[in-house]
């Protein structure tokens, strides 16, 4: 190790093992400065720690927002025939609803996870492009800003009150000149695009440091699964999210040029934005999903006490579901009056999504066999996600099977799909990831009691609003709507669906309370509060800003392993 | 106000009748068809969900630490090619077997052009109603769609070329059939055959805007002999009395004429529903109402009271001619 590589701060010259455990290096200096100091310190920093932590939290923020519009619409929805709302204030709460918790949650959290954790996991001081890095998180954070200045901005302040309301694909012709006045669907292309060229760069970004940053003898083979399955999130916003830009691009050709690609009026396509956009949107379901496998395969093993079973499965799983993700997109458009021959292949080919999928929950729950499992918060949540997540994979078989799509496709079973996928499946391992990475972040545990008050809460709040979802949709109700008839037999399921908000809100309080505790408390967490084995925790909590004192040298996938079972280590095995 | 929403409801007692559009449980082809292949598929999703499910519960509660464990860590196991060969080629030969079974039923189920001696009817998708024209008949009527009974010994079977006037909206009356999108530039097919006569209720399926949610529809299932009685009605014009003369006249010079169509009368227009024979339909307003005398004042009177955001005008009449037009509408017969 040439003298270049080590940081100019004085230290005891002592006799270290291969992986730094930098205990006797001041952490940050005490916060004395103003808090415009600290607020500048937080606007220019360019170290990836700060940008993973501001992505997350204001991911987390844009989940307080969405969450709130949706429980607006269950309270709509809890009885027929209820005025609650307009129908075009509902119609923009559903559409705001989407487009946050997809391009302003999932997004930004996994980005912020992958920012935060990629660089320690694979002991590199900072991302490849640390300036790239801030860009990327401004340009998200001004997206989603110009988004939400459409409740103000959109049909300029006379016309207060507005924001899109074309649902969150935007289908044209609906989204066209002629049946959306005035520019509140401007401002959703708008703040996509923007936000969606910082998605971008957060993926180069990733995959430039996952390429060459790796520390000494972390090989590829080596890289932990939360590596890996970046690596392949990344390659799929690379693939996937040009295309979505095109679209838009083109939707504003036609909504300022004159331009006619989907100008139904005058000859253009109604179903050519369907697929753009659904090239972008299925891969973009594993962009998000993936990074939630990624948490499992990190969190499962360590509070099972064991190795990940068939890691290179897993890799080989997820880069097969990424290849599959570009074959799939219009299972979202099996009634939309496509040739049998086409039915056909996308059915089948999603169905064949199962198997890699599949691969995955076996390797998971090979992991838990013979373990000494742990049930610490993270790990309740990583066991309530192996559930749902299979339950959403199955109604994802149920969705593929073509005439069984055509009943359920726009109805609310697909509406319990995806939330089974994204908040059972996605939230539920973001959530088993922040109790289990906050202590690293900011050096706090998160308490204990209040975690298991949020799991218990959430799930029983989840699991009322969404279960009930599946029997709605196969009773015929379409997605959507903002009230529905008497006469249709869905008031209890709705009901049922709408009491359960409460609980999930109690759940996310508890959250927030857990946090804001933590932050008070002070108490320190130590360095590797879990006995985990990957990289991260080889460092202080929080890290200092160089990561590691000393460029860590790895043999294994797992060097804490190594670390503390000298007499067995992983790399004999591997 | 939800809690005003809950006397409401427990003062009127609830006297509506229950129509639930559910999918399992079909009056036609091919939503029979589609019930019980998805019957299979849910037959397979739920053996799939209890083995796999069956495992993680084990797993998870077999191996929780239990206090007194040792401080050991336990085995460590890597991989196994064996097992997760296994693992990786049941799943490929479940999903290859589902696959055939799904690509038979599509090839079954989806035609593309019509059955020799089926009914073909046009439907028009609007913002936010649905306009029904029997080409063979030669008359246009909306929202309430009127099929014959299809007896599997003497089939009857009804097709529909699904158009659309504006943006897509999407054909779903879950007992009879599927859905099949409805796409401006383009003509979509949906079939029917069914078996058991009564009035199926179902709605626009693609968000389409403000009143997507009253974009109701009704597909009313009649015997052959009260099919074409009913037929004939309709193909007849309308009913021109003389004691409401002045009405008419007072109807055929406001701007109603300019959207809505009463064959053998000045009223030509074409972008709202056809009135010839309104008061043969049980509903207003695409079903958002009940179609009777005091329901039309209020509807012609201010569409926003039953349908906020309809494309219909309030025309700002005085209350004396709504009701003279009401008159003349409850009249067309």
């Amino acid at each position: 190790m040439s003298a270049i590589d080590r940081p100019t701060i004085d230290r005891p010259a002592i006799d270290r093992p291969a992986i730094d455990r930098p205990d006797s290096i001041p952490s940050e200096p005490p916060n004395e400065r103003s808090w415009t100091g600290v607020l500048h310190e937080w606007v220019t920093t360019v170290d990836h720690k700060r940008l993973g932590i501001l992505y997350i939290g204001a991911g987390l923020i844009f989940f307080l927002i969405g969450g709130l519009e949706a429980a607006a619409m269950r309270w709509q929805l809890a009885f027929p025939g209820n005025d609650a709302l307009s129908p075009e204030e509902f119609n923009r709460l559903f559409t705001m609803h989407g487009t946050t918790m997809v391009f302003l949650v999932g997004m930004p959290i996994i980005t912020g996870f992958g920012n935060y954790l990629i660089p320690l996991m694979i002991g590199a001081r900072d991302m490849a492009f640390p300036r790239l890095n801030a860009w990327g998180f401004w340009m998200f954070l001004f997206g989603g800003l110009l988004l939400y200045f459409s409740y103000f901005g959109s049909t300029g302040l006379y016309g207060a009150g507005s924001a899109p309301d074309v649902g969150w694909f935007a289908y044209t012709p609906l989204s066209g000149k002629a049946f959306s006045r005035g520019n509140a669907t401007d401002y959703w292309i708008l703040g996509i695009l923007i936000s969606g060229f910082g998605s971008m760069s957060g993926a180069i970004n990733m995959l430039t440091t996952s390429f060459t940053m790796r520390c000494k003898g972390m090989t590829l083979a080596r890289m932990p699964l939360l590596v890996w399955m970046m690596v392949v999130v990344s390659l799929l916003i690379l693939i996937a999210m040009p295309p979505l830009t095109a679209a838009q691009v083109m939707l504003l050709f036609d909504r300022f040029l004159g331009a006619h690609f989907f100008d139904t009026q005058a000859g253009g396509d109604a179903v050519l934005w369907q697929h753009f956009f659904w090239f972008f949107g299925h891969p973009e379901v594993y962009i998000l999903m993936i990074p939630g496998f990624a948490y499992a395969s990190e969190i499962i093993p360590v509070f099972s006490r064991k190795v990940i079973f068939g890691y290179s499965a897993m890799v080989a799983a997820t880069v097969m579901i990424g290849l599959l993700s570009f074959g799939v997109w219009a299972h979202h458009m099996l009634a939309v009056g496509m040739n049998r021959g086409l039915n056909i292949w996308f059915g089948a080919i999603t169905m064949l999504v199962g198997v890699p999928t599949g691969i995955k929950l076996f390797n998971w729950i090979a992991t838990l066999y013979g373990g000494k499992i742990r049930f610490r918060v993270p790990m309740l949540f990583c066991a309530a996600f192996l559930v749902q997540f299979l339950l959403a994979g199955l109604t994802g078989i149920m969705l593929a099977a073509v005439p069984f799509d055509w009943q359920l496709t726009d109805s609310y079973f697909v509406v319990a799909h995806f939330h089974y996928v994204l908040i059972g499946g996605l939230l539920f391992t973001i959530f088993a990831a922040i109790y289990y990475w906050f202590p690293k972040m900011t050096g706090f545990m998160l308490d204990e009691k209040l975690g298991r008050w949020h799991f218990w809460l959430f799930l029983a709040g989840f699991h009322l609003t969404f279960t009930t979802m599946h029997v709605q949709g196969m009773l015929g109700m379409p997605r959507r709507i903002y009230t529905y008839p008497a006469d249709r037999g869905w008031d209890l399921w709705n009901l049922i669906s709408s009491l359960g908000v409460i609980f999930q809100a109690a759940g996310v309080l508890c959250f927030a309370a857990a946090v804001v505790l933590a932050l008070r408390r002070r108490e320190p967490a130590g360095d590797d509060p879990w006995d985990a084995w990957t990289l991260e925790w080889a460092t202080s909590s929080p890290p200092p800003a160089y990561n590691f004192a000393e460029t860590p040298v790895v043999r294994s996938r797992r060097p804490l392993w190594d670390e503390k079972h000298p007499e067995d280590p992983d790399w004999k095995y591997e | 106000m939800i809690l005003s929403n809950v006397l409401q409801r427990v003062a009127a007692g609830s006297p509506v009748r229950v129509r639930t559009p559910a999918i399992f449980d079909p009056a036609s082809a091919p939503a029979n068809e589609i019930a019980s292949y998805a019957l299979l598929v849910i037959g397979i999703c739920a053996a799939l969900f209890l083995v796999v499910g069956g495992l993680t519960f084990y797993a998870l509660l077999r191996f929780r630490a239990r206090p007194g464990d040792d401080e050991r860590e336990p085995p460590q196991i890597y991989a196994s090619s064996q097992i997760e060969i296994a693992w990786t080629v049941v799943p490929i030969v479940i999903v290859f077997l589902l696959a055939l079974v799904t690509a038979r039923t599509i090839l079954v189920l989806q035609k593309d052009e019509a059955p020799i001696g089926s009914l073909e009817i046009t439907a028009i998708g609007h913002q936010w109603w649905w306009e029904f024209h029997y080409p063979e008949y030669g008359f246009t009527t909306a929202n309430e769609l009127h099929i014959p009974l299809s007896d599997p010994s003497d089939p009857w079977p009804t097709f529909l070329d699904l158009q659309s006037q504006d943006v897509i909206h999407s054909f779903w009356v879950p007992r009879l059939s599927g859905k099949t999108d409805v796409v401006p530039n383009r003509t979509n097919h949906l079939w029917m055959a069914p078996t058991q006569p009564g009035v199926y209720v179902g709605q626009c399926a693609e968000y389409c805007g403000t009143q997507h949610a009253g974009m109701l529809l009704r597909v009313v299932v009649e015997s052959r002999a009260d099919f074409e009685r009913w037929v004939e009605r309709q193909r007849g014009p309308a009913v021109s009395r003389a004691s409401l003369a002045s009405e008419q006249a007072l109807f055929e010079a406001t701007a109603c004429i300019s959207c809505h169509r009463i064959r053998g009368t000045r009223a030509q227009g074409r972008f709202g529903p056809d009135l010839t024979h309104l008061m043969s339909r049980e509903t207003l307003g695409a079903g958002v109402a009940r179609n009777d005398r005091s329901n039309l004042i209020q509807w012609v009177a201010s569409p926003d009271h039953f349908k906020p955001g309809a494309l219909m005008p309030a025309m700002q009449l005085p209350p004396d001619q709504v009701e003279r037009i009401v008159d003349y509408l409850v009249s067309l017969e």
